[in-house]
Order: structure tokens, then sequence, then C-alpha cells
């Protein structure tokens, strides 16, 4: 039983990673309809800029953590605006492989200079927050690090709803994701909200990249390929384009991922994300929460 | 004029819903061989419904659609095209990337006797088929004066010439039932006598059944042998179009209930 | 039966083949395993062009489908073949009479799982298709990492050096000419119309499912021979060579050639090869300058480095097909 908790909560924070990452997969396909596979180097590009923050300004104190993981947030945010504004709004009106493959583009650029300035060996990541595990009854072990995933992810859900749901830019990019021409017929400014959620998606992107590099503690300029892969699917999963669905995709492949790879096909972890996304998009091709949109004839 | 006692083309009971609207209801639907047969009726009538119900891009909850004495239950768009029946499309949908020619080529696939061994090997049956069928897809473009174009990208032809390539692709598949889903659209009025001219051309060059959807009344009554008026996914009437066009049903349907006027709706619903 | 000037073409690049691989041994080394690289490459990127250029199903698993071959290519020379004719494990045996054999069934393996990786272009378009794809390829390499009868992680060591210039580049020849020859046909202008337009597509009654599925089969048969070809060129595979970061590279020579233009696509392939040998000299940033262009490449000139009409004319006694009509110029739209 505190096996299966155990698992449970470190699925869980896994999920929560997977779900802060799947939210701008799935917040860009919304607004734009393409992947934006330079968002798993986002993530990266997050941890480092986390990595470096706290060589500039070490902290062990819970307010100096919560500055890095806003100081990174910030610079990815910066980040996902000049990636939308350079290479990806100059192909808006070209066809979805074209930008597919720009992002792919900017992936590679991403992680080959990440490679350059960095170096391509790992790195250990520092403690943002103050260390501590506590032990429960059971045996059940319980870190500071998953707490601030388990903390820190739901709070920024939160945020992130109230902007979509509350806000103009909300509203803006609701509009957009359901018919960008008769939103830009209403005066939306679409080039404004499209920054907008790029700097929203990147922003959380970044903060997955901090929680995950706390719990794996290693960070390296790839990190961010596989991981942003799965999330994607867990985008996927849950119905691409639809917010509440990548969160539940993210928890939903964490937990899954981490019951298999604590079981006897440990090996054949990497693999479950893409059966899954096989299964679900041959059976339920929008996804779990998702619509279906038909080709009219 | 009434419906052909055994039709090419024969559509019982159809209806099809989306979500919670009926599109097409209770359906009944002849074509006899060889007839030009106009479907009309407003805007969201559920005309380009029936033509996809008849070609299989959808498929009806209730009612049963035969041609030729045999069902079209369950089949695919390519299984019933293979059938004889050839469509043009509301929105033009050439290959936009292939030449006029290769457009009109592609369609003499369903013929075909060579397959992938025949196009490895390359050998004298191969070539002389597609010799056959390069002389019958020119003459077929000289035939409806697209031969200058043969070489140009099918996107970049003018309107009109898209439209009456389309009309060339679906005859290539040698139908015996073409239907035809606005082929005026867009059109101005010279291009559209000459596309009556076509029309009537084509029905008696290849012998066969035409099923026209079309707003424009002039085209539809200088076309047309018989009428069928559907309005809100229902037959109003059925006959020839002097009667068909007065039927007060169908005026009421076209120009509204409360001001019912004693004329034929001329041209109604330009869009 | 008199064959078209096609197949003599074909037959051309056979015999170019044998007599340079008979002269090999006067070949500088260095260049000789960029001759074989380069060709290879010709294959994996000539193959994904019909499945990605012609009919327009975007995959990028092709990797897999290397892998598949590679694996079971050198499973035939290693430890099948001399499983069953114990006699006849001389090398000379191996080279000519096995190898043929491995990389065919390298190549039909390899075809098998195309049915079931292009199942899903059924139902999925673009992206969702390039990422379903992308996780077949990531899943059939998870397949051999956990197969310990071929190495698992560690990969297969000890292939037998069977790879020679000529097998290279008779197999490049044979994917060039199998694939134009397919798709210079009424039959092969139905890939195009599939990508085209698949409603119109199936409306003048072309079976579109049969045709993205031969275009996976057929694509994937040469990547797998591309694959036995590699695993017997390199001696030893193992998972990790057989990543999505392959699967890319190949797609962007299909890219970068032209969608569904063959000789683009070639050029793509060969210089997309050369060029990271080219920048060893500034090793350092070669990858950043690679995908920097990349990117500017894309922005500057979407439909592919090689714009057809160009080079179409100036080869165009080569690879015309009979049927193809002299080009009028385009009209303006």
């Amino acid at each position: 039983m505190t096996e299966f908790l155990q698992q449970l909560l470190n699925g869980l924070s896994l999920g929560a990673v997977y779900a802060l990452i799947a939210l701008g997969y799935t917040m860009v396909y919304g607004v734009l309809r393409f992947i934006n596979f330079a968002h798993s180097d986002v993530f990266m590009v997050g941890a480092f800029a986390g990595y470096y923050l706290n060589r500039w300004m070490p902290s062990d104190s819970m307010a100096g953590g919560l500055a890095i993981l806003a100081g990174s947030m910030a610079f990815c945010a910066l980040l996902g605006v000049v990636i939308e504004r350079l290479a990806y709004r100059p192909l808006r009106r070209r066809s979805r492989l074209n930008v597919l493959i720009t992002a792919i583009g900017v992936s590679l650029l991403l992680e080959y200079t990440g490679q350059f300035l960095f170096g391509a060996a790992p790195k250990p990541f520092p403690q943002l927050f103050p260390v501590r595990t506590f032990q429960f009854a059971g045996g059940l072990i319980v870190s500071t690090n998953q707490l601030a995933v388990l903390v820190l992810t739901p709070l920024l859900l939160a945020a992130l709803h109230f902007i979509v749901l509350k806000t103009r830019f909300g509203t803006a990019m609701r509009a957009i994701s359901f018919h960008p021409v008769a939103a830009t017929l209403v005066g939306i400014n679409l080039d404004r909200v499209i920054s907008f959620t790029f700097a929203l998606g990147s922003a959380l992107a970044a903060a997955g990249g901090i929680l995950y590099s706390l719990n794996y503690q290693s960070i390296d300029p790839l990190m961010g390929v596989l991981p942003g892969l799965k999330a994607f699917v867990a985008a996927v999963v849950g119905g691409i384009g639809n917010i509440p669905g990548a969160a539940l995709g993210g928890l939903l492949l964490g937990i899954i991922e981490t019951f298999v790879n604590g079981s006897r096909w440990s090996t054949a972890t990497d693999a479950i994300a893409f059966a899954l996304l096989i299964l679900i998009l041959l059976f339920r091709p929008a996804g779990l929460l998702g619509k279906l949109e038909v080709e009219k004839v | 004029m009434n419906a052909p006692a055994s039709p090419l083309l024969e559509l019982r009971g159809c209806t099809i819903r989306f979500g919670g609207l009926t599109a097409v209801s209770g359906l009944d639907l002849a074509v006899g061989e060889r007839e030009l047969l106009g479907l009309i009726g407003p805007n969201g009538a559920g005309k380009t419904t029936v033509f996809n119900l008849i070609t299989g891009v959808y498929r009806p909850a209730a009612g049963n659609i035969r041609f030729a004495g045999s069902s079209l239950a369950g089949l695919r768009p390519c299984q019933i095209a293979s059938l004889g029946i050839a469509r043009t499309f509301q929105n033009i949908r050439l290959f936009p990337s292939m030449t006029v020619f290769d457009n009109v080529r592609v369609a003499f696939h369903l013929h075909l006797l060579s397959g992938i061994a025949h196009a490895l090997w390359r050998g004298r049956t191969f070539r002389a088929e597609e010799e056959s069928i390069e002389s019958r897809v020119m003459e077929m473009l000289e035939i409806f004066r697209l031969g200058r174009h043969r070489g140009a990208a099918a996107h970049s032809l003018p309107y009109g010439d898209q439209r009456r390539l389309e009309i060339v692709r679906a005859l290539a598949t040698r139908p015996r039932l073409l239907l035809l889903d606005e082929p005026a659209a867009g059109m101005n009025p010279s291009e559209k006598s000459e596309l009556m001219r076509l029309i009537r051309f084509v029905q008696e060059r290849y012998r066969i059944a035409v099923l026209l959807v079309e707003h424009d009344m002039h085209v539809v009554r200088g076309v047309c042998q018989r009428l069928v008026v559907l309005d809100y996914g229902v037959k109003l009437a059925e006959g020839v179009p002097e009667d068909v066009l007065r039927h007060p049903k169908v005026v009421a349907a076209y120009l509204g209930e409360q001001n019912t006027p004693r004329r034929a709706p001329a041209a109604p619903a330009e869009s | 039966m008199m064959p078209g000037r096609r197949f003599l073409l074909l037959l051309g690049a056979v015999a170019a083949g044998s007599v340079l691989s008979l002269q090999s041994h006067r070949i500088n080394p260095y260049f000789l395993d960029v001759a074989v690289t380069v060709a290879i490459n010709v294959i994996l990127a000539v193959s994904l062009n019909l499945i990605n250029g012609y009919t327009g199903q975007f995959s990028l698993g092709h990797a897999g489908f290397m892998a598949i071959g590679a694996y079971i290519a050198a499973s035939t020379t290693m430890f099948w073949a001399p499983g069953l004719l114990p006699a006849a494990s001389s090398p000379g045996f191996i080279g000519m009479a096995v190898f043929p054999a491995a990389l065919l069934a390298g190549g039909l393996a390899a075809g098998l799982a195309g049915i079931l990786v292009g199942a899903p272009s059924l139902r999925l378009k673009g992206d969702y298709l390039a990422i379903v794809t992308l996780g077949f390829g990531e899943i059939i390499r998870v397949i051999f990492r956990n197969l310990e009868s071929v190495g698992g992680a560690l990969g297969l060591n000890g292939i037998p050096a069977c790879t020679n210039l000529f097998w290279t580049i008779s197999m490049a020849a044979l994917t060039i000419y199998a694939v134009t020859s397919m798709v210079h046909s009424t039959y092969g202008r139905g890939f195009t119309a599939v990508q085209d337009d698949e409603i119109a597509a199936e409306a003048i009654g072309i079976n579109t499912t049969r045709y993205k599925i031969t275009a996976f089969v057929v694509g994937a048969f040469f990547a797998g021979i591309a694959g036995g070809l590699y695993g017997h060129f390199k001696l030893s595979i193992d998972p990790r060579g057989f990543d999505f970061m392959k699967s890319i590279e190949i797609a962007l020579m299909v890219i970068l050639g032209g969608m569904g233009n063959t000789v683009g696509v070639i050029i793509a392939a060969i210089l997309l090869t050369l060029l990271p040998e080219l920048l060893r000299p500034v090793a350092e940033y070669r990858m950043m300058l690679y995908s920097f262009l990349l990117i500017l490449l894309m922005l500057t000139c979407p439909q592919g480095l090689f714009q057809p009409r160009f080079f179409r004319r100036l080869l165009s006694p080569f690879l015309r097909g009979s049927a193809a009509p002299a080009e009028d110029p385009p009209r303006p739209a």
C-alpha cells in the first residue's frame, strides 16, 4: 500500500511537469494549429536559466527559490515571444508542414546552441528550495522538491485558468481558437494575442523545467527532447487545443509511466507514451476531452 | 412527367442528421437512364448533402440508395465511382499541384489494366496503354477547349476553365451518371449559356444521365427535363420545370410565406 | 519484351557500380566511406519522398523502418543463414549470395511494418500523423533495445562487411528507378491525387487507402534495404543509431529537395550528407550552423531548394515519362 502511494506520488509529480509543458503545446495549437516542436527546448532553457540565476544569486530560502523560478519564467516568456516573432510569424500563411519543419529547426538550434554554450555534459542542478524530506507512518517519503511541484503546479494552473477565462487576453485567445478570421474581424489583434500565448506557454514550460530539474537534479541541453515529446503526447491524449485536457493527459501519462517504470517492464517506459498516443488517436482521435473537426465537402 | 419506371439511380426514404439538424428527411428521388434532372431549392435545403449521400461521402441514417440495380449501402466513395457515378464539387476540387493533363489522366485510373508491376517493368503493354490514355486525354481536352492549357498547373486556370476541367475529369471516369454541383456559380451570362450548351452536349455525346444542382433558374430551365425541389431536406415538388416553378409551395419556399406573388421565381437566391 | 529507357539507365548504373566496386581499392577509403553513406542516404530520402512528397503523408518514422531492415538483414547474415547452411559460411558466399537475400529479407520485414505504421494515415493527417509515425519509430527502437538476442541496448557487433559500392549504388539506382517509374504513370499519378485532395481522389475512383498503404510499404521496403546496407557497412548497429533525429534528418532531405521532386531530393540527400563533412573544420559550430541554415531556408524558400521546373528541364531526357506531354508555360492565376 505504501509502495502504491509512493509510486502514485512520484507519478503525480512527474505528471504535473508533463502537464505544465503540455499546456504550452495545447495553447499554441489552439491559436495557430501547429505543433511547436521548439517548446521542449524552451523547457530546457528554463532549467538552464534557473541554473545560472542560482549561480548569480544563490538561494536556499523559499523566497529566493521562488524569485529564481519567476526570473526563469520571465526569461523564457521573452524567448518564446522572440521565437514566434522571428521564426513563425513570417510563415503564418504558409503550409503547416513548413511551420512544423521550421519549429524542428528552432528546436535543433536551441539544442545545439545549448551544447555550445553550456557544454554537452550534464550539470548538477542546485537545490533552489530548502531541502527536507518528510517520512510518514508506513514509510511514505515526500521531499520538499516533490511538495514544490505538487503545490506550485496547481497554483500555476489556477492562474492560467483565471487568465484564459476571466481576462481580455484569455477571451481573445479563445476567440482566435474558435475562428481566427472572425476574431480579427471583431478587432482582436492577432499578433499580440499570439505573442501573449507564446509568452504564457513558454513561462509554464520554464516552470516545468525547473520543477523537473529539482527532482532529477541533472540538466543537459538535450534534456527537453523526451519530456517534450511525452508532454506533447499528453496534450494529444487530453485533446489538443483543450486546456483542462492537457493537464489531465499530463497527470495520466506521468502516473502510468511511473507505475510501468516500477514494474518489470521498466525498459519499455519510453515506449508507453507513444503506445498510448497511437491507441488514443486510433480509437478516440479527438483525445479524451477534445472535439473532432470534420472537413466540409 | 413523372419519375422513371426503372430508374438508374433511386433513393428511397433517405434521411441524414447532423447533430440535431435533419439535413435530409425521408427523401425519395429517382434519376432515369440518360435523364437530365435538376435538383433545386433555397440555400441550405440539403442539395449538396444529397450528392454526398449518393457518392458515399456520408452514410444515410435511414433509407437506401440503389444504382443500376445494386445497393450502394456501405460502399466507399471510390467504389461508388467505379460503379459509374462521377461528380463535381460546389467549391471546385481539382488536384491543384497537377497539370491540367494529369488531372484528366489520373481519372482514367478506374479503367487501367496495368498497375504497379507494369509501371515498374514498363513493357510494351504498359507503354501502349499509356499512349492510348494520352491520346484519349488530349482528345477530351480538345473537345472541351482546354487543349492549349494541358501543361499548366490546374490551380492557375481561370475560374470558368477550372469548372470545365472538373467536368472533363469526371467524364474521364466514364460514368453513367454525372452529378454537377452548382456548375454555373460565379459565371457571367455568356459563360452560363456556354455551360448550358456544354451540359446538353455531354449528356448526348456520352449518353449519360445528369443530376444538376443549380441556383440559376435560367440554366435549370434551359437544361433540365424534370425538376425536384428540396426545402429543409424535404421534397416539395417534382415534375416538368414550368409546372414545378409555378407550384405555390415552391414559390413560397423561395420568396417567403407572407406575400406569395403569382409569378414564378425568375432567378431567386442570387448568391 | 523490350524494357523501357529507364530500365537501361538502371542497368547502366548497376554496371557503373560494379566497375567502381572492382576498382574500389584504388579509391581513398575516406571518400569510399562518404560515397557509401551518400548512397544510403539517397535510398532513404528517395523512398521517404514517395510517402511524404508524392503521397503527402508526412511520416517521421523512417528510421524505424531502417532499423528493422538493419536488424533483420544482420540477423540473416550472422545467425539464420549460417544456421541453415553451415557449409556455406565462407565470406565470399555470404557476400555474394546471402547478402542480397539478407537485404531482401530486411526490406520485406520493413515493408510489412509499413502496413502497420501506414494504418494511422487512414485517419490522421499532417502533424498528427507526423507525431504518430515518430512514435512508431521510437517504439520499434525500444523493441530492439529490449531484444537481448540482437544485443539489446549494447547493439549488434561483428556484422560481416558485405556492403560495397556495387551494392549501394545498385540499390540506390533501383530505388530511384522504382519510385520514379511508379510515380510517372497513370497509375502513379494517383499518389499525387491523394496528396492534393483525398475527397476528389475518391470521387474519381481512387482507393486512397490502398494508395497510402502502398506508399508506406514501398517506402518502408527501400528504407529496410538501406538499413541492411548500413548495418553491413558500419559492422555494428545499436538502437540509438535509429532514433527520431535520424528520421528528421531524412525528412529534411525530402523537404529541402522539394517534396515530390526526386531529382531535388537526391541532390539534397547528397548535400546534406556532405555538409557535415564540409563543416568539419568548424566542428564546434557545425550543428548550430546546420539548424540555422534550415530555419533560414524554410523562411526564404519554403518550396525546397531545388525548384522542379529548372531541374526537370535540365534532366528531361533522363527522367521524363514517355506519356508526359510538352510543358506549356504556366498561365498567371
